[in-house]
C-alpha cells in the first residue's frame, strides 16, 4: 500500500528560478557600487554566476534527497542535504490539504501542497512542488484515508446505529455557494481603499537613494524643491491654492481607489466557495491560485465583519474559525465581501444559525458604558491639563474635543456590544463604528471564564471569556448574575459531551447527549 | 455516554476549597526573591551618590526596603486569600486575582493533557502546580498553584480516570 516517490522534477527548475532571482540583487549591488574600480562588473558576474549555480546544485541535490511515503496511517516526508529530517503525519491529524500554484509553477502545471494539522503555519508539513494531478490526487487519498478511519470508528462503536455515513455518496464537484465576479470584485476592490502604495514608493526611494547617488533622505534638497513650488502656489492666489488642494485629494481617492482594486484583483479573482459532501472548499488568486477544503465538521465558529464604510451600505464578510490557519490570517474568509441574504446559506450550510427575530440579544450593562466613556474622557482631559500649562492657548481644546469624541464613540459603541445564547449557540457582537458579530457553538467551547478588573468588580459587570479552539470569544461589560447564569448554560452543554467526540461527523449519540442537556437546560431556566 | 454520573446540583459559586497553608510561605519565599533585585539597585544607587553628598545616605535604599517588607509580610497572605478552587464530579473551577480577578471553570471533558509540576521551592514546601491543557485558544492553560503535593496527584488521577471513562 506504501509507496515512496520523489516531487516532480520540474520543481528544480523553479528552485534554480529563485536562486537567480536572488543572486541578481548583490549582483547588481556590486555592479553599481565602488567596490573593485573598473573590474566590479567582472566581480558582479562571477558573484551572480556562483550563486546561480549553488542554487542550481542544491535545488537539484535537494529534490534528490526528498522523498515522501503514503502509508497505511500517515504521510512521511525525508528531506535534508546535510541533516536530515523526516516527518510523519497520521491522516486522522491532517485538518485539511490546501494546494497553493503561484504564478511560475503555475506556468509549469505544478502546485505546492501544505498539510494543515492546527500546529501553525510553519509546523505544517509541505510538499514543494507536485504536479497538479498528483496534488489533487493526494487530497483524495487523505480523504479517503481519514473517511475509512471515521468509519472504522464508528463501526466499533456498538452505540451507533447502522446509519450509512451520509458523505460517502456526495458527488465530487459539489454546489457553488459563492462566487464573485469581476463586478462584485471592482466594488470590492473600491472598499479596499488603501494608501499602502506609498509606503512601498517609499521604500523604492530609499532603495533608489542606495543604488544611485540622489540622496532622497537630504532634507535641504526637498526643501529648496518644496520652497520653489510653494512660492510658485504662493503666487497663483487662493482660489488656485484651493483647486489644487482639492485636485491633491482627488488624486490620493484615486490612487487609494486603484491600489484597492488592483490588489482585490490579485487576490480574489475568481473567488468561487463550493460545498461538496466532504467540506468546503475555497479557490481564489490571480496569479497565485490557492485551494482549500476545510472539513465543515471542523468549522469551531463563524466571524462576521464588516468596515466603517460598507456597513452603510450593507457589505459583510464571512470567516470560519478552526484550528487550521489561512496564509497569515487566523480564520479562513468565505466570502469576502457578501450581502447578508449571500451569507445566510453559507452559513446555514456549515451547520450554524444565524441570529434571527427570536435571538434574545442582551446589551451590555450600562455601568460598563458610563465607565468606559469615562476612562476614556479622562486619560482626554489628563493630556489636556499639560496643553493647557505649557502649549499655546487654543491648542487646549484639542484635547478636550477628544474627550467628547470619545464620550460619543463609547456611547455608540455600545450601540453594538450585545450578546445572546440560545439551545445550541452563542453570540457575541462589537465595534466602534460597524458591528462585528461572533457565532460559536456551545458544544464546541473548552472553558468559561469570568474576569473582572477592579472597577468591573465595584460596578457589577465582568468580562465572559470562552475557550474557542482556533480564535477567541469574549462577551464584554456583562452583568454580573447574567454571566454567571451564562456560564452555568456553557457549561452544562460542555460538561454533556466529551472532547473525543466532538469531531465526529455524523454523532447520532452526540445529537441524543445534546437533546438531553437541552431539556435539562429548560429545567435549569 | 449513560454512566455519566448524576448532576449533582452543579453550583459554581459555592465554597472554594482553600490552597494548602504552605503555599503562602511559598509565596513569601518568591515576593522575597523578586525584591532582591530592587534592593540591589537601590543599593548601587546609594553607593553611586555617596560622594556628592547631595541627601543623606538612605533616601533610596530606606524606603525600597520598607516597601519590600511590606510586600513580603502583606502580600502573600492576601494572595493567597484571594485564590481557591472547586471541584466537582466533571468540572474545576479555579478563582485567582487580587485587583484583577478571574474565575475560570474547565471541564473534565475539554482536557487535553494534564501537569503537575514542581519547581525547586515547591518541592521544599511540599507542594505542586495542576495545569490543566484545553484545545480553546484563550485559557489555553489553567494553572492551579499551590495544592498539596499528594492532592496534586490525585486530583490529576481523578481527572485522567474521567477522561478515560468518557472516551471509551
Amino acid at each position: 500500500m506504501s509507496e515512496t516517490r520523489r516531487t516532480a522534477p520540474l520543481g528544480v527548475v523553479i528552485g534554480a528560478l529563485g536562486s537567480i532571482q536572488n543572486a541578481i540583487l548583490p549582483a547588481v549591488a556590486i555592479a553599481f557600487s565602488g567596490v573593485g574600480g573598473g573590474g566590479r562588473f567582472l566581480v558582479a558576474l562571477g558573484v551572480g554566476l556562483a550563486a546561480v549555480t549553488i542554487g542550481v546544485v542544491t535545488s537539484y541535490v535537494g529534490w534528490r534527497r526528498t522523498t515522501y511515503t503514503t502509508g497505511e496511517t500517515d504521510i512521511r516526508v525525508e528531506s535534508g542535504i546535510f541533516s536530515r529530517a523526516a516527518r510523519s503525519v497520521p491522516y486522522e491529524r491532517i485538518q485539511d490539504v490546501s494546494l497553493e500554484a503561484k504564478l511560475l509553477p503555475r506556468l509549469l502545471g505544478l502546485v505546492a501542497v501544505k498539510f494543515e494539522t492546527g500546529a501553525g503555519g510553519a509546523d505544517d508539513l509541505a510538499l514543494t512542488y507536485l504536479t497538479a494531478a498528483e496534488g489533487e490526487r493526494l487530497r483524495q487519498l487523505v480523504r479517503e484515508r481519514r473517511d475509512e478511519e471515521a468509519a472504522a470508528a464508528l463501526a466499533a462503536d456498538p452505540d451507533a446505529p447502522a446509519t450509512p455515513a451520509p458523505a460517502e455518496a456526495g458527488p465530487e464537484t459539489g454546489q457553488v455557494l459563492f462566487a464573485m465576479g469581476p463586478g462584485r470584485l471592482l466594488t470590492f476592490g473600491l472598499f479596499e481603499f488603501s494608501l499602502a502604495v506609498f509606503a512601498v514608493l517609499g521604500g523604492a526611494l530609499q532603495y533608489v537613494d542606495n543604488v544611485t547617488s540622489i540622496d532622497v533622505w537630504d532634507v535641504d534638497l526637498w526643501y529648496g524643491w518644496l520652497k520653489e513650488q510653494g512660492s510658485t502656489v504662493a503666487t497663483l492666489g487662493p482660489v488656485a491654492q484651493a483647486i489644487g488642494a482639492v485636485v491633491g485629494l482627488i488624486g490620493l481617492l484615486i490612487v487609494g481607489s486603484v491600489t484597492g482594486v488592483v490588489r482585490t484583483f490579485l487576490r480574489d479573482w475568481g473567488f468561487t466557495l463550493t460545498r461538496s459532501a466532504r467540506g468546503f472548499r475555497r479557490q481564489r488568486g490571480l496569479f497565485t491560485r490557492t485551494d482549500v477544503v476545510m472539513p465543515a465538521h471542523r468549522v469551531q465558529g463563524l466571524v462576521i465583519g464588516t468596515g466603517l464604510l460598507r456597513y452603510r451600505f450593507g457589505w459583510h464578510s464571512l470567516s470560519f474559525v478552526s484550528l487550521a490557519q489561512d496564509d497569515k490570517e487566523q480564520s479562513h474568509v468565505v466570502a469576502p465581501f457578501a450581502k447578508m441574504a449571500e451569507i445566510a446559506p453559507i452559513v446555514a450550510s456549515s451547520g450554524f444559525r444565524l441570529p434571527g427575530e427570536a435571538t434574545a440579544w442582551h446589551r451590555a450593562s450600562a455601568r460598563h458604558r458610563t465607565d468606559l466613556a469615562l476612562r476614556d474622557a479622562a486619560i482626554c482631559v489628563a493630556a489636556a491639563i499639560p496643553t493647557a500649562i505649557f502649549a499655546p492657548a487654543g491648542l487646549v481644546l484639542i484635547p478636550l474635543g477628544l474627550a467628547v469624541l470619545a464620550v460619543g464613540a463609547n456611547l455608540y459603541a455600545w450601540e453594538f456590544r450585545r450578546h445572546a445564547i440560545d439551545d445550541k449557540q452563542v453570540y457575541a457582537s462589537h465595534g466602534f463604528l460597524s458591528p462585528k458579530q461572533e457565532i460559536a457553538t456551545r458544544l464546541k467551547l473548552h472553558s468559561v471564564e469570568i474576569a473582572q478588573g477592579p472597577i468591573a468588580r465595584l460596578r457589577g459587570y465582568a468580562t465572559v471569556h470562552l475557550g474557542l479552539a482556533g480564535g477567541s470569544f469574549a462577551m464584554r461589560g456583562v452583568p454580573i448574575a447574567e454571566a454567571k447564569a451564562l456560564r452555568a448554560a456553557v457549561l452544562e452543554t460542555i460538561a454533556g459531551t466529551d472532547y473525543s467526540r466532538l469531531d465526529a461527523p455524523p454523532a447520532p449519540q452526540a445529537l441524543s447527549g445534546a437533546q438531553s442537556e437541552f431539556s435539562a437546560n429548560l429545567r435549569a431556566t | 455516554m449513560d454512566q455519566t454520573p448524576l448532576p449533582q446540583p452543579l453550583d459554581d459559586d459555592g465554597e472554594l476549597t482553600k490552597l494548602h497553608p504552605n503555599y503562602s510561605h511559598a509565596l513569601r519565599v518568591h515576593t522575597t526573591l523578586s525584591s532582591i533585585p530592587f534592593l540591589v539597585g537601590a543599593l548601587v544607587l546609594e553607593g553611586a551618590f555617596k560622594g556628592e553628598g547631595l541627601f543623606p545616605s538612605g533616601i533610596i535604599a530606606g524606603p525600597v526596603l520598607l516597601i519590600a517588607l511590606a510586600l513580603i509580610i502583606r502580600i502573600p497572605m492576601t494572595r493567597y486569600n484571594a485564590r481557591g478552587y472547586q471541584i466537582s464530579a466533571d468540572r474545576l473551577r479555579v478563582v485567582r486575582g487580587l485587583m484583577f480577578r478571574s474565575d475560570t471553570v474547565v471541564p473534565f471533558g475539554r482536557v487535553q493533557h494534564i501537569d503537575v509540576a514542581q519547581g525547586p521551592i515547591d518541592r521544599f514546601f511540599g507542594i505542586a502546580t495542576l495545569t490543566l491543557h484545553t484545545a480553546g485558544n484563550h485559557n489555553a492553560s489553567v494553572a492551579l498553584p499551590g495544592l498539596g503535593e499528594e492532592l496534586a496527584r490525585e486530583m490529576r488521577e481523578d481527572i485522567r480516570a474521567h477522561i478515560r471513562r468518557e472516551t471509551m
